[in-house]
């Protein structure tokens, strides 16, 4: 009796409502800083979703989930200089000596295309990459290695044109957004509410599709790719499928950071943030969707708390955490969790060995 | 023409110092299977030994004996980045091997330590090694210029790579370790001590690192992040090279080297790396494993 009631207190559905009631209660008791904090996390957490679609299920390791963030954070942001400067060019285009709005900036005027090109454009690099590197079979290692070199040729190529993309010191100074006060405290918590539905979606779209046949495909592939092409799938195609939404994913999650964040350089996208999101869904446990969101809002907030008093302690606990995930947590927080629940389980069976015996029946 | 000649002396000058970089990387990926992502602080490492060589060498002997801190540094970046390499192996990488993703991952953190444990000891700012006095200037070749130092990496890792392949294809120890490489159990039951080799090569690799790194201070200031410029770049050899046999790793390096000197010759900085990576893929649809692999009939 009583392992039915741990049972159903543990069940996914109610840990996951629970979760969703504090974050939409989240307002009434959250400074306003403290909720732009926390937004901030739920938007590297829907990122790691998406990141979990890739590697927990699929197996394969993107090391350049940075750049698909960073394009849908840039699209935005550069949708939000253009409406801060109210139809002139943006200040560091002036100073290059820029006369006319170039080319690429002139779709990111409007914002409903700004949007969908923020999800659309990540989404067509990650097609593009997938379809040229799992389409012939490349080493799994190799592609991990391509992603980081991706986000190397990305990132200078940012730096590099600065006359078109603000250089080093990235996009910010915004004012509006679709009329609003950007800095307003409404904004901000309507935005973290858009968050927070956006994450909701993101979740219960991943969990549908690893739910069904697709999600037993994924894991075959990761499991044993040369099995399932001997059976007559493709791996490449849902390789390919299964990285461009992960990318389009991280697109969002771009946006909905820049709205919050209220600023997008370089640095945020490059080699070191685009590895840490890969140890956001590590530690949270892989294959499991809502221990990537556990961990990214973990590891953010300890980052936020730790990094600004002892910013190098945290250099080394990043790094520890690094080695203890991979060699004594490879199932991450969710797998720990796992093991406490059977534990758990376990002591009840002694108690009354007649409930395992109902448990096994039903 | 003579600036076709500079670019290309250009371009087996960086080749020279990513085929010192990569072939620690080919070997243990090729052997074991672990993508080695601390292999950039092992570089680092070296080059903080020889910054420390010098000042030694500033502080305890007459001046007129500094140049020679050089030479001896080579050896002890050597034996530092080696020892290294052997702790890493012996304590974390061998827990991890058939797991290449999980391993790149674990020395991902063990580099970030080591980062910032150069950083705590030696400071965040650029340190700048002085070159020995034989080593400035330059041999005049027509109009041009070629700096000593650049000639002096290059014949470093054509040393460096007669003695790998003297290494592996005339010594008893080194033969062994490619039996491993080609076939593991077949080795293993043969008699080969696979942790033995494993271990072994490992810090060879490492070594290697670390004498790239003292290579690496003859061409500007040191810090803790040097590593990391060189790497991903290093991994690019690997993946185009192969991990089949010496001649993949010394081809991808001096190509690399040489397309990446005549784009950014060519083009700039920026755009020059993305047509890098764009022609990388493109060799890849040609070679999808990269130039040289070993052959074997079982799958995965």
């Amino acid at each position: 009796m009583q392992n039915r009631i741990y049972q159903s207190v543990f069940s996914r559905k109610i840990v996951f409502s629970l979760i969703l009631l504090i974050l939409l209660l989240a307002p009434l008791f959250l400074s306003d800083f403290r909720l732009n904090l926390l937004g901030k996390f739920l938007a590297f957490a829907i990122l790691a979703i998406g990141l979990d679609l890739l590697w927990g299920y699929t197996g394969v390791l993107s090391l350049g989930h940075g750049i698909f963030f960073g394009l849908g954070a840039y699209a935005m942001a550069m949708y939000l200089k253009l409406e801060a400067t109210g139809g002139k060019l943006p200040d560091f285009m002036a100073w290059s000596g820029i006369q006319e709005l170039p080319l690429i900036w002139i779709p990111f005027q409007y914002p409903i295309l700004a949007i969908i090109l923020g999800i659309l454009i990540p989404a067509c690099l990650a097609l593009f990459l997938g379809y040229l590197t799992f389409r012939n079979r490349i080493n799994g290692v190799y592609f991990t290695i391509l992603s980081q070199a991706l986000v190397l040729v990305i990132v200078t190529l940012f730096i590099g044109q600065q006359n078109l993309t603000g250089g080093t010191s990235g996009l910010t100074n915004f004012s509006t957004f679709f009329g609003f006060q950007i800095n307003s405290a409404t904004t901000q918590t309507v935005i973290y509410f858009v968050t927070v539905v956006a994450l909701v979606l993101v979740f219960l779209g991943c969990k549908k599709l690893v739910k069904g046949r697709l999600g037993r495909v994924l894991v075959g592939v990761r499991d044993g790719e040369n099995r399932m092409r001997f059976l007559g799938y493709n791996p490449s195609t849902y390789k390919t499928f299964v990285y461009t939404i992960s990318g389009a994913i991280a697109g969002l999650a771009g946006m909905l950071f820049v709205l919050q964040v209220g600023i997008i350089s370089p640095t945020m996208i490059g080699i070191v943030p685009s590895i840490e999101m890969v140890l956001w869904v590590a530690l949270g446990g892989r294959g499991t969707l809502i221990g990537p969101v556990i961990g990214a809002v973990f590891i953010n907030a300890a980052k936020t708390g730790f990094s600004e008093s002892y910013p190098d302690y945290w250099t080394y606990f990043l790094g520890a955490l690094f080695v203890i995930v991979v060699v004594f947590l490879p199932k991450g927080i969710m797998g720990l969790v796992e093991k406490l629940k059977e534990r758990w389980n376990k002591v009840d069976v002694k108690e009354s060995s007649s409930v395992e015996i109902e448990k096994n029946y039903s | 023409m003579s600036e076709l000649m500079l670019t290309l002396f250009n371009g087996a000058s960086l080749g020279s110092i990513l085929l010192l970089i990569a072939l620690g990387l080919a070997i243990t990926f090729g052997l074991m299977n672990v993508i080695n992502m601390a292999h950039g602080e092992l570089i680092m490492i070296g080059a903080y030994v020889t910054y420390v060589m010098q000042n030694l060498f500033i502080s305890y002997l007459p001046s007129q004996y500094f140049d020679f801190y050089f030479i001896l540094a080579i050896p002890v970046a050597l034996l530092v980045a080696a020892g290294f390499g052997m702790i890493m192996e012996f304590s974390l990488i061998r827990f991890l091997y058939k797991r290449p993703l999980d391993s790149l991952l674990a020395t991902w953190g063990v580099g970030l330590m080591l980062q910032q444990l150069a950083r705590s000891i030696f400071g965040a700012p650029n340190v700048g090694v002085k070159s020995p006095s034989f080593l400035n200037g330059g041999l005049e070749v027509g109009t041009l210029l070629l700096p000593y130092s650049r000639l002096f990496i290059l014949g470093l890792s054509i040393t460096c790579l007669i003695g790998i392949y003297y290494y592996f294809y005339r010594t008893a120890s080194g033969r062994r370790v490619r039996a491993v490489m080609q076939n593991r159990q077949m080795a293993e039951c043969l008699g080969v001590s696979t942790r033995k080799v494993d271990l072994l090569t490992f810090a060879i690799g490492s070594g290697f690192a670390g004498v790239a790194g003292c290579a690496i201070t003859l061409l500007g200031a040191i810090g803790p992040a040097l590593g990391t410029s060189y790497i991903i770049d290093a991994f690019m050899v690997v993946v185009v090279g192969g991990v089949g046999a010496l001649f993949g790793a010394v081809a991808g390096a001096f190509g690399i080297g040489f397309f990446n000197t005549a784009f950014e010759y060519l083009t700039n900085a920026s755009i020059g790396k993305v047509l890098i990576f764009l022609l990388i893929i493109a060799f890849l649809q040609w070679r999808p494993s990269g130039l040289v692999t070993s052959r074997s009939r079982s799958l995965d």
